[in-house]
């Protein structure tokens, strides 16, 4: 979801109530909102409360929103907050300001070229949960910038502005997650690459 | 293919993303280039990286609405059923 998606919203109808602006916001935003609590999640009934939770806060708090921010980077704040919140719940040490910025490690294991497979192998049904598997091993805090910023394709700023990290921050575990997810999809397509070699 | 990596490599490594996202500077873009010119197997680690970002890009485009079920219940629990769009 863009702020150009949301850009012929009336915040002013939204800030008083509109209910019929609401529901042009809710239809806008829910994909997106949704996305993003499956990828944090990895289950459609926690993704769901957390979607449902998320828009009954933005109704409740939009009276509220002060344009500081863009009304989409508000939006996924609201929404990468419930996730994070129902994680915790998982694991109650989670912590967003936990760094755990290791030293950068390349690779050790062997680098596979799999960039020459067919595209049809990188859309099937097989590589899209080969995909979401890996998505889900990554670490909690890894996990929530990746998916702001790679798959809901906000902007470094606007990934820092909805976390309350720092761009720094932001940049670092971004790179670790694709590096960890590059290595983790290399398992998968090294293989599929060995079986048509077969 | 096994990697013996050099002290070049790894320092490659933190601008990797910004070299794959086309935000890196200039000149240390002609540095990334250079080094891969020599180096077969960090090229193999950038077009891999590169390949990673534009799948998921590419697969999150198809998952752009939730399942209808799930957005008819989210109308409902705003009381929004009026206005939902089939």
């Amino acid at each position: 979801m863009t702020e150009a998606a949301l850009s012929d919203l009336s915040v002013a109808a939204l800030r008083a109530g509109d209910r019929a602006e609401f529901a042009r916001l809710v239809d806008a935003a829910s994909g997106p909102i949704y996305r993003l609590a499956l990828k944090m999640l990895g289950d459609p009934q926690d993704a769901e409360d957390a979607l449902q939770t998320t828009f009954l806060k933005v109704y409740q708090h939009l009276g509220e929103f002060e344009g500081r921010s863009s009304l989409s980077t508000w939006l996924y704040r609201i929404a990468a907050n419930e996730a994070l919140m129902l994680l915790r719940r998982r694991h109650p040490q989670l912590s967003l300001s936990d760094d755990g910025d290791d030293d950068l490690e390349y690779p050790a294991a062997q680098l596979t070229d799999w960039c020459c497979l067919p595209e049809e192998e990188f859309v099937s049904a097989e590589a899209r949960t080969a995909l979401d598997r890996a998505i889900q091993r990554l670490p909690e805090i890894l996990r929530i910038v990746f998916v702001l910023r790679d798959i809901e394709d906000l902007s470094i700023q606007e990934t820092a502005e909805a976390l309350g990290l720092s761009e720094a921050a932001v940049k670092t575990r971004l790179l670790r997650a694709r590096l960890r997810l590059r290595d983790d999809l290399s398992g998968y397509y090294s293989g599929r690459l060995e079986q048509r070699k077969q | 293919m096994s990697h013996t990596h050099t002290p070049k490599c790894k320092s490659m490594l933190t601008s990797l993303s910004d070299y794959v996202d086309g935000t890196l500077s200039d000149e240390l873009c002609q540095e990334i280039d250079r080094h891969l010119a020599d180096c077969p197997d960090c090229t193999v680690m950038v077009d891999t990286l590169r390949k990673t970002v534009s799948i998921v890009h590419r697969c999150a485009e198809d998952e752009a609405q939730a399942p209808a079920p799930v957005r008819a219940r989210l109308y409902k629990t705003l009381k929004l059923d009026d206005y939902i769009r089939h």
